[in-house]
C-alpha cells in the first residue's frame, strides 16, 4: 500500500516537475525515457532488435516492428503502446489501439490527434483532485497508523493479559484436578456402603414379594381348580381340562385326550394336591374362564395373519421408514433377517403385560433410617464431586477459548485482535449486514425474516502471503443449485472501524468493504514526497 | 399419526432429492408426446395405404394464375378444394382447403412478403386418369392423378417429389358437435371411417380427444372440434433431409419410426435435452432434401402445432420400408418419406424445386424475405448475464473489458433491471440514472440491450398494463375475459401481437419519450415469447385462448414472430426510420429472419451443448435465419475454464456471438480465470473483430440474396456425398472453413477439407493443405482450426480496438489465398454500419477484388452506389504466392508506385507493404 502510494506520488511529482518545462522533441507517443532510441535522420532499430528501418517509417501508420516500437504514436501495431505526458497529472501508457479511436483516454488529449473527437485537457483538474484525495488519504493513513500503534500496544497488553490469565487458569486447573480426584475418592468411599445397604433392602423386598406371589399363585390355583372342576367332585378330569384349548402343547388348535392326559401327568383326573404339580405346568398358559371373553380358541390362526400383515407393512410398503431414523440399527437388521423370530417373540409379551402390572402395583417400602442416611451421605459426596468437575470443565473451556483466541492470526503485530468478539453492522435498503470478524458474516432482512449465514471465518485470503487485507468467510448457508454462501471482506485503511459497503457480485458470493486503522501502513516518507519533489 | 409424520421425514427427503436431481435435465413429463397430443395420435394411427381421396376432374378450372380442382373423400363425401400454382422462380404451391368449411379455416398471414407472383400453368394432356401440366422449360411436369388422388412432380422421366403417394392426405373437416348420445348414422359413419383413411368422425362423443383433451390438469376446450390436416411427401433418390428447426438434434434429420415425430410447437423448455425431436422455442416448417443431383425445399405454411414424421427405406428396412417397396414395385432406389401433421388451418405447401442449394435459398427468400441486415456492431461481441446488478456493476464490467483490453460492443441487461419485472421501466434503486449509464457507454462507443418480454404485469399502477387493458389489446381467454397467466412478474397479461393495431401501439412504446431512460444506443431483447406461461399447459398459452376470432391453436407458432416484428418496428420508428434495428428473439417462425437475431435459448454449460450449437445454427441458416448463436459458456451451470475458452473460440466464428449466464452461476467475465485464460479469450474475441468486414459482407449477402452466412459443407459442395452428414465443422460464406474443438482435453481434430483440386490455407499458420481429404490437425488450447479457401480474398481489419465503432475508419488488410491456378476472388463491402441509407440512398461501397494473371485489382460492383470512406488498404497478404521481382500499384489517376514487399519462402507468403490506396477506389497491383 505505502509502496504503491509512494510511487503514485513520485510520478505525480515528476509530472508536475516537467509539466511546465519546455516540451522536448521526440516522436509522438514516445516516453522521455526512450527518447534516445528515436534519433531523427538515423535508421531506427526496433527496440527488440528485430529489424532496422529508415527513420521516416517511425510513426508512418504501418507496423514494421514485431514489438510495435516503430509506431508509438499510431494505432498501426497491435501490441504497441502510446505514452501520454499528461502534464499536470501523471503520465500514462495506453494501448496503441486507443489512439484516434474517438475516445479521450489521455487527459492531455494527445491520443486523439486525428479522430475528430473533441477532448478537453483535464490533466490539471485531475491532478488537483488526485492531490486532494491523496492528501486526504495521507492524513487518514497517518492518523490511522497512529491508531494502529495504539491497537498494537493494546493488543500486546491484551495478549499478555490473556497469557497471564491462561497461566492463572492452568494453575487453578491443577488445583481443581486435585480436588476432583479427592472428591472422587470420597464419593466412591461413601457409595460402597450405600450400595450394600440398598442391595440389602432390595433383597428383603424381593423375598417378601416372592412370598406374596406364591400366595397369589396358590389362590389362583385353587380358583382354577374350582373353575375346572365343573362337576365339583374334587377332581379335575381330562374332559374338564380339554375345554382349555390354550393349553394345547403343540398349538395345533385341538387338545386331544392324550395331550390332556399328558398335562395331568398321565392320570385321568387329579385331586387338589396332585393338581399342584399339574398347575405349575399349565399356569403360564392357563386362561381363566371368567376372563376368557377374548377368542382364545381362534387365536393361533389369527396370530399368523396378523404377523403376515405386520411383516408386510414393515418390509414392503414403507421401506423408507427406517432410512435415516435414529432408532437402533439392530431393529433394521432384525427386520431383514429374523422377521419370523422377532414376531414370535413379540407376541407373547402382550399376554404377559397384565401380570407385570400386578407386580408393579405393590411398591417397595421406604428405606430404613440407617440406609437412608448412608444414601444421603453418598448423594452429598456425588454432588460435591459433580460440582468440582463442573468447575474444572469451566476452567477447561475458558482455557480453550483463550488458547483459540491466542492462536488466531491477528496480523503481524496482533493489530487485528481488537476486532475479536466484536460485530459491525451495515444497513442497506433491504438488509442489515453484520460482520463479526474472525467469527461470521450474516444478513438479516430489515422487514422481518430470518437471518442468513453468509459465511464463517475461514482465513486471511490475500493474493500475497504477507499481506493482511482480505478476509474470507465461507461455508455459509447453501444456495439452491449453487454453492454455500461465502463472503470476501476487503480491508482498507481508515480512522474508524466500519463496514462501508456490501454487494453480491456473483450469486451467493458476497463482497464487503471494511475500514480499520489496523491495515494502515506507515506513511514514512509521505511528507518527503509531497514537499520534497525539488530534489527529483 | 405422530409416528407417521416422523416416518414421513426421510421419505420427504428422499422425494426432494429425486426432485432436485431431476432438475438437471428437462422434465419430459411437462411436454406432450405425439401420443398425448390427441390430433397427432389420431393422425399417426393412419397407416399408408390407398387414399380415399379422388380428384373430380370435371371440376378442373385453369386460369392464368392457377389450377383449381375439387377432391372428394369417397368415405365421407366431404369435398376439398385443391389449388395449384406455378410460382416464379421454379416453385409450385399446393393449397388444399375444405370446399365449403363450416367456418373459415386459418390461413397464415404476414409471413409471405407478398402474394407470390405466378407463372402460367399449361395443360399438356388430360384423360379420365388425370392431367399433366407443364412446369416450364426444364421439362418439368406436374401430374395430377385422379384416383386415388396424388401429385407427382417429374423432371423428364424422373420423379422428383410425390404428394399423397402414400395416401396420408387427411383433412378433418369442421363439423357440428351433436350432443345426442345415440346417433346411428354417426356410428355407422364411424365404422366406415375406421376402415377408411380419415380419422374417426367423432360427431357424437369426445372420441379420441376431438372435442376436449386434458393434459396434466389443463383442459383444452375445442369448440371447433377436430380440425387437423396431414399430407405425405415422397422423395425418391433422397437420403438426406434437413431443416425444420428448432430441435436440439443433428443437422441431418433422423427417421422417426419407432419414436416421436419432430415437433414444431414454440415452447419454453427448461433445461432441454439434446439429440431428440422435442419441440423448442421456435418453429420453421421448412425442410430441405438433398442429393448429389438436386436440392428441394418443402415449406409447409402452417402456424399450428405441427409434427413431422420422416422415414427412409435405407435406414434399416422396416416393415414400413417393405410396404413402400411393394407400393412402388420394389425399387432399390433410396427414398425418404415425410409426413406433415398440423392441428388446424389449411394445407399450404410451397415446393421449391431448386435445383441447387443456392436456388432453394433464393426461392425461400422470395417467399418470406431475407435476413435483416444488422448494424455492424451487432455482429461484434455481446456481454450478457442474468443479471448485471446495477449501474455500478455495468460500469465495472465495462471498465473490466478496457483493463483487460478485450473488445466488446454490447452489454445486456436481463429482467432484473426492471422495476418489478415491469418492462419499459427501471429498478429505481439499481438503475436510478439509466441515461447516465447509457451515456457512459456512448462515450466508449458501446451499446446496451435491455430485455422487453411480452408478458405484462397485471398491475393497475403500471402504465403499459393499463393502456393495453383499456384498449382491449390483451389476448382473451375462451370466455372472453383477458387471458392471464403466471410469468416472471407474477400474474401477467399477454398482448395480442397478432393485432396490427396492438403492434403499432407496442412499437410506439419504444419512442424515446415513451420508454423513459432509453437512448439511441439501447436495443432490445424479446425473451419468453413462445409465449412462456409458467402455469399454462406445456408452459405455454392455452390453445383455446383467443386472438380476435382465432384460437391460439391456429397461430401459436406465429406469436413470437409478431413480438419481434413489433419491437423491431418500434426501434425503426424511434429513429425516424433511419436506423437499423437490432432485436434478439427466442421464439420464431418462418419470416422471423426479417426482424433480427435468434439464439438457441437456455442451453447448458456442457461440452455436448457446445457441440449441438453447430447443427442448431446450421439448421436455422438453411431456412433463412442466418443471425443465430448459442449462449457462449452455456446458460445453466458453470463451465470449466477449458469449456469456456473453447466456447469463446467457437462462438467467435458463429453469427451471433454473446456470452450469457444464469443468475445462480458464478461470475464468468473473461478475466476471472487467470491471465492465461484471459489472454486466450481475448485472442478469440480479437479474431472475431479482425474478421468483422467479412462477417458484414456475408450478412449483406444474406440480406440481399438469402444465402446463409453459416453453411453446411454440402451447400458449397453439393455433389460431395462425404459432406452430407457433417455437422462438426462448417463454412462461413464460401471461403472460411471452421472446425471447432468440442472435446474436453482435445489434442487434435480431423477436419474434412472439401474440393478436389482445391487448396485450403490455415489462417493461423498459412500452411497450405489439399482439398478432398480428411486432415488430422493437432490443436492446442490457443485456437481452433480455421481455413481460408484457395481462390478467395478476405478483408480484415487488423487494428482491433475496444469496440467495432472505434474501428470504423480503420484500414483494411486483404488476405488473398491463391488457388492452384493462381486465381482468387473476393469482395469488399462498406457502408455507415448502422443506417438504412445503404438501401434507401445506395450509400455503400461494394467492390470486386480479384487476383488473376499476377494482378490484384479492385473494381466497383455497384456503379449506382456512392459512399466515401476514409479507410484505406493497409496491407495485402498473398498466400500461396511466389516471389515477384517487383510489385506496382496503379491508381485511377494514372500514378504508379512501387510497393515494398516481404516474401516468406517457407510458407510462400507475400506481404505487400502499405498500398495506402483508399478502399473505395479502383486500383491494381501488378506483380512481376
Amino acid at each position: 500500500m505505502s509502496c504503491a502510494l509512494l510511487l503514485l506520488l513520485m510520478s505525480l511529482a515528476l509530472a508536475m516537475g516537467t509539466g511546465a518545462a519546455v516540451e522536448i522533441q521526440r516522436p509522438r507517443g514516445v516516453p522521455l525515457s526512450k527518447r534516445q532510441f528515436y534519433e531523427e535522420n538515423k535508421p531506427f532499430t526496433c527496440l527488440d532488435g528485430s529489424s532496422t528501418i529508415p527513420f521516416d517509417r517511425v510513426n508512418d501508420d504501418y507496423c514494421d516492428c514485431m514489438d510495435g516500437s516503430d509506431e508509438p504514436g499510431t494505432a498501426a501495431c497491435p501490441n504497441g503502446s502510446f505514452h501520454c505526458t499528461n502534464a499536470g497529472f501523471r503520465p500514462a501508457f495506453i494501448p496503441s489501439s486507443r489512439i484516434n479511436d474517438g475516445i479521450c483516454d489521455c487527459c492531455d488529449t494527445t491520443d486523439e490527434y486525428n479522430s475528430g473527437a473533441t477532448c478537453q485537457n483535464t490533466c490539471r483538474e485531475m491532478g488537483r483532485k488526485e492531490r486532494e484525495s491523496l492528501q486526504i488519504m495521507a492524513e487518514i493513513t497517518k492518523e490511522g497508523f497512529m491508531l494502529k500503534q495504539q491497537l498494537i500496544h493494546e493488543a500486546k497488553r491484551g495478549q499478555e493479559d490473556k497469557q497471564g490469565k491462561l497461566t492463572e487458569l492452568q494453575g487453578s486447573k491443577k488445583g481443581l484436578e486435585g480436588k476432583v480426584e479427592a472428591l472422587r475418592t470420597v464419593k466412591e468411599t461413601e457409595e460402597d456402603p450405600e450400595k450394600k445397604a440398598k442391595e440389602r433392602h432390595l433383597k428383603s423386598w424381593e423375598e417378601k414379594k416372592e412370598l406374596i406371589r406364591m400366595e397369589k399363585d396358590k389362590t389362583r390355583m385353587a380358583e382354577a381348580f374350582l373353575e375346572l372342576d365343573d362337576d365339583a367332585d374334587g377332581y379335575v378330569s381330562v374332559a374338564e381340562l380339554q375345554s382349555h384349548l390354550e393349553l394345547d402343547p403343540d398349538s395345533n388348535g385341538s387338545l386331544t385326550e392324550t395331550e390332556t392326559q399328558g398335562l395331568l401327568g398321565g392320570a385321568d383326573k387329579v385331586d387338589t394336591s396332585a393338581f399342584e404339580t399339574v398347575w405349575s405346568g399349565i399356569k403360564d398358559k392357563y386362561l381363566s374362564e371368567g376372563l376368557s371373553d377374548p377368542p382364545a380358541p381362534v387365536e393361533t390362526p389369527q396370530e399368523e395373519e396378523t404377523r403376515d400383515f405386520v411383516a408386510d407393512h414393515n418390509s414392503d410398503h414403507y421401506p423408507e421408514d427406517y432410512a435415516g431414523e435414529e432408532e437402533d440399527v439392530e431393529d433394521d437388521e432384525e427386520d431383514d433377517d429374523h422377521e419370523e423370530e422377532e414376531e414370535e417373540e413379540k407376541v407373547p409379551p402382550t399376554v404377559q403385560t397384565p401380570e407385570k402390572r400386578e407386580d408393579d402395583e405393590v411398591s417397595m417400602p421406604p428405606y430404613d433410617t440407617e440406609t437412608q442416611s448412608l444414601i444421603d451421605a453418598a448423594q452429598k459426596a456425588r454432588d460435591d464431586f459433580d460440582e468440582a468437575e463442573r468447575a474444572l470443565r469451566e476452567v477447561d473451556d475458558q482455557m480453550k477459548n483463550l488458547e483459540k483466541e491466542i492462536g488466531f492470526d491477528f496480523g503481524p503485530s496482533a493489530e487485528f485482535s481488537y476486532l475479536y468478539s466484536q460485530c459491525y453492522e451495515l444497513s442497506t435498503s433491504e438488509y442489515i449486514y453484520r460482520l463479526c470478524p474472525f467469527n461470521r458474516v450474516s444478513q438479516k432482512p430489515k422487514f422481518g425474516g430470518s437471518e442468513t449465514n453468509l459465511g464463517l471465518w475461514g482465513q486471511w485470503d490475500d493474493p500475497e502471503d504477507n499481506l493482511y487485507s482480505v478476509m474470507k468467510y465461507d461455508h455459509g448457508q447453501g444456495c439452491w443449485q449453487g454453492p454455500n454462501r461465502s463472503t470476501t471482506v476487503k480491508l482498507t485503511c481508515g480512522k474508524e472501524t466500519v463496514v462501508t459497503s456490501t454487494s453480491e457480485p456473483s450469486r451467493c458470493e458476497y463482497l464487503m468493504e471494511f475500514t480499520t486503522p489496523a491495515v494502515c501502513q506507515e506513511p514514512a516518507s509521505l511528507d518527503k514526497v509531497l514537499h520534497g519533489h525539488t530534489e527529483l | 399419526m405422530a409416528a407417521f409424520i416422523v416416518r414421513m421425514g426421510p421419505l420427504l427427503v428422499l422425494w426432494q432429492s429425486v426432485f432436485l436431481s431431476g432438475t438437471s435435465a428437462v422434465d419430459r413429463g411437462n411436454f406432450k408426446t405425439c401420443d398425448q397430443s390427441a390430433f397427432c395420435k389420431r393422425q399417426r394411427a393412419l397407416k399408408p395405404g390407398q387414399s380415399p381421396y379422388r380428384a373430380l376432374l370435371e371440376t378442373l378450372e385453369l386460369t392464368n394464375t392457377k389450377l383449381t380442382l375439387q377432391l372428394i373423400n369417397d368415405n365421407n363425401k366431404v369435398r376439398l378444394l385443391l389449388e395449384l400454382y406455378r410460382l416464379q422462380g421454379n416453385m409450385t404451391r399446393v393449397k388444399i382447403n375444405e370446399l365449403k368449411p363450416l367456418k373459415p379455416r386459418f390461413e397464415v398471414p404476414d409471413v409471405l412478403i407478398n402474394d407470390p407472383p405466378t407463372e402460367p400453368l399449361s395443360l399438356l394432356s388430360q384423360d379420365e386418369n388425370g392431367v399433366v401440366l407443364s412446369l416450364g422449360a426444364d421439362s418439368q411436369w406436374l401430374i395430377v392423378s385422379a384416383k386415388p388422388f396424388r401429385l407427382d412432380i417429374m423432371e423428364g422421366r424422373e420423379v422428383l417429389l410425390s404428394l399423397n403417394s402414400r395416401g396420408l392426405l387427411a383433412f378433418e373437416h369442421l363439423r357440428i358437435r351433436k350432443d345426442t348420445q345415440v346417433d346411428p348414422e354417426g356410428a355407422e359413419k364411424k365404422e366406415e371411417s375406421d376402415a377408411a383413411n380419415e380419422p374417426a368422425e367423432g360427431e357424437t362423443a369426445n372420441e379420441d380427444g376431438m372435442w376436449e383433451e386434458t393434459f396434466k390438469s389443463h383442459t383444452d376446450n375445442k369448440p371447433n372440434g377436430p380440425s387437423s390436416i396431414s399430407l405425405d411427401f415422397s422423395l425418391p433418390g433422397v437420403e438426406h433431409v434437413y431443416g425444420i428447426p428448432e430441435h436440439a438434434d443433428s443437422l441431418k434429420l433422423k427417421t422417426t419410426d419407432g419414436g416421436d415425430p419432430y415437433r414444431l410447437f414454440n415452447l419454453d423448455v427448461f433445461q432441454y435435452e439434446l439429440f431428440n425431436p422435442m419441440a423448442l422455442y421456435g418453429a420453421i416448417p421448412v425442410m430441405l432434401s438433398h442429393n448429389a443431383q438436386r436440392t428441394i425445399g418443402i415449406f409447409w405454411l402452417n402456424a399450428a402445432e405441427t409434427w413431422v414424421d420422416i422415414s427412409s427405406n435405407t435406414a434399416g428396412k422396416t416393415v414400413f420400408g417393405q410396404m413402400l417397396d411393394y407400393v412402388q414395385g420394389s425399387s432399390e432406389t433410396p427414398q425418404t418419406d415425410v409426413r406433415w401433421i398440423s392441428e388446424s388451418g389449411i394445407i399450404d405447401v410451397f415446393i421449391m424445386l431448386g435445383p441447387t442449394p443456392t436456388d432453394v435459398f433464393s426461392q425461400y427468400a422470395s417467399l418470406t424475405g431475407t435476413q435483416a441486415f444488422p448494424p455492424l456492431s451487432a455482429l461484434a461481441y455481446h456481454q450478457c448475464r442474468w443479471n448485471y446488478n446495477d449501474q455500478e456493476d455495468v460500469a465495472a464490467v465495462d471498465q473490466g473489458f478496457d483493463e483487460h483490453d478485450i473488445p466488446y460492443d454490447f452489454i445486456w441487461l436481463d429482467i432484473e433491471h426492471t422495476d418489478g419485472k415491469r418492462y419499459f421501466t427501471w429498478d429505481p434503486h439499481k438503475f436510478p440514472q439509466p441515461k447516465d449509464m447509457l451515456q457512459g457507454l456512448i462515450d466508449k462507443r458501446r451499446k446496451m440491450v435491455t430485455i422487453v418480454d411480452p408478458h405484462i404485469k397485471v398491475d393497475s399502477s403500471y402504465k403499459i398494463h393499463n393502456e393495453i387493458r383499456s384498449k382491449g389489446f390483451y389476448v382473451k381467454n375462451k370466455d372472453g375475459g383477458d387471458y392471464e397467466g403466471w410469468c416472471w412478474p407474477g400474474n401477467s397479461g399477454y398482448p395480442d401481437f397478432t393485432n396490427p393495431e396492438m403492434r403499432a401501439w407496442w412499437a410506439s412504446m419504444f419512442a424515446y419519450d415513451q420508454y423513459e431512460g432509453s437512448m439511441e444506443n439501447m436495443y432490445t431483447w424479446n425473451d419468453m415469447n413462445e409465449p412462456s406461461v409458467f402455469n399454462g399447459p406445456e408452459v405455454t398459452m392455452h390453445k383455446d385462448a383467443l386472438h380476435g376470432n382465432w384460437e391460439n391453436r391456429d397461430l401459436h407458432n406465429l406469436y413470437g414472430l409478431y413480438v419481434q416484428m413489433a419491437t423491431a418496428e418500434g426501434l425503426i420508428e424511434r429513429s425516424g426510420g433511419v436506423e437499423r434495428p437490432f432485436v434478439l428473439t427466442r421464439a420464431f417462425f418462418a419470416g422471423s429472419q426479417r426482424y433480427g437475431a435468434v439464439w438457441t435459448g437456455d442451453n447448458t454449460a456442457e461440452w455436448d451443448h457446445l457441440k449441438i450449437s453447430i447443427p442448431m445454427c446450421l439448421s436455422l441458416g438453411l431456412v433463412g435465419v442466418s443471425f443465430c448463436g448459442a449462449d457462449v459458456g452455456g446458460f445453466f451451470k458453470s463451465p470449466s475454464t477449458e469449456l469456456l475458452v473453447r466456447w469463446y473460440q467457437t462462438g467467435a466464428y458463429q453469427p451471433f456471438f454473446r456470452a450469457h449466464a444464469h443468475l445462480d452461476t458464478p461470475r464468468r467475465e473473461p478475466w476471472l480465470f487467470g491471465p492465461e485464460n484471459t489472454a486466450l479469450i481475448r485472442e478469440a474475441v480479437r479474431q472475431r473483430y479482425a474478421l468483422l468486414p467479412y462477417w458484414y459482407q456475408l450478412f449483406y449477402h444474406a440480406h440481399y440474396s438469402g444465402q446463409p452466412v453459416m453453411r453446411p459443407l454440402w451447400v458449397e459442395y453439393p455433389q460431395d456425398t462425404a459432406t452430407f452428414s457433417m455437422d462438426d465443422q462448417f463454412l462461413l460464406g464460401r471461403d472460411l472453413l471452421v472446425h471447432p474443438v468440442t472435446e474436453e482435453g482435445g489434442r487434435g481434430v480431423t477436419a474434412y477439407l472439401p474440393g478436389k483440386g482445391e487448396v485450403w490455407f490455415d489462417v493461423h499458420t498459412f500452411q497450405k493443405h489439399n482439398g478432398a481429404q480428411n486432415l488430422y490437425i493437432p490443436v492446442t488450447i490457443s485456437s481452433i482450426p480455421v481455413f481460408q479457401r484457395g481462390g478467395s480474398i478476405i478483408p480484415r481489419k487488423a487494428r482491433v480496438r475496444r469496440s467495432s465503432s472505434c474501428m470504423e475508419h480503420d484500414p483494411y488488410t486483404l488476405f488473398v489465398a491463391l488457388s492452384p491456378k493462381r486465381f482468387a476472388q473476393g469482395e469488399l463491402y462498406i457502408d455507415d454500419g448502422h443506417t438504412i441509407n445503404f438501401d434507401k440512398q445506395k450509400q455503400f461501397i461494394h467492390r470486386r477484388l480479384s487476383f488473376a494473371n499476377n494482378a490484384l485489382s479492385s473494381r466497383n460492383l455497384a456503379p449506382g452506389s456512392q459512399f466515401i470512406t476514409p479507410s484505406w488498404i493497409e496491407k495485402i497478404v498473398i498466400l500461396g504466392a511466389s516471389k515477384p521481382s517487383k510489385a506496382t500499384l496503379k491508381t485511377p489517376d494514372g500514378k504508379e508506385n512501387l510497393l515494398e514487399f516481404e516474401f516468406d519462402a517457407s510458407m510462400s507468403v507475400l506481404t505487400l507493404r502499405k498500398p495506402g490506396v483508399n478502399a473505395g477506389v479502383d486500383w491494381t497491383v501488378v506483380l512481376q
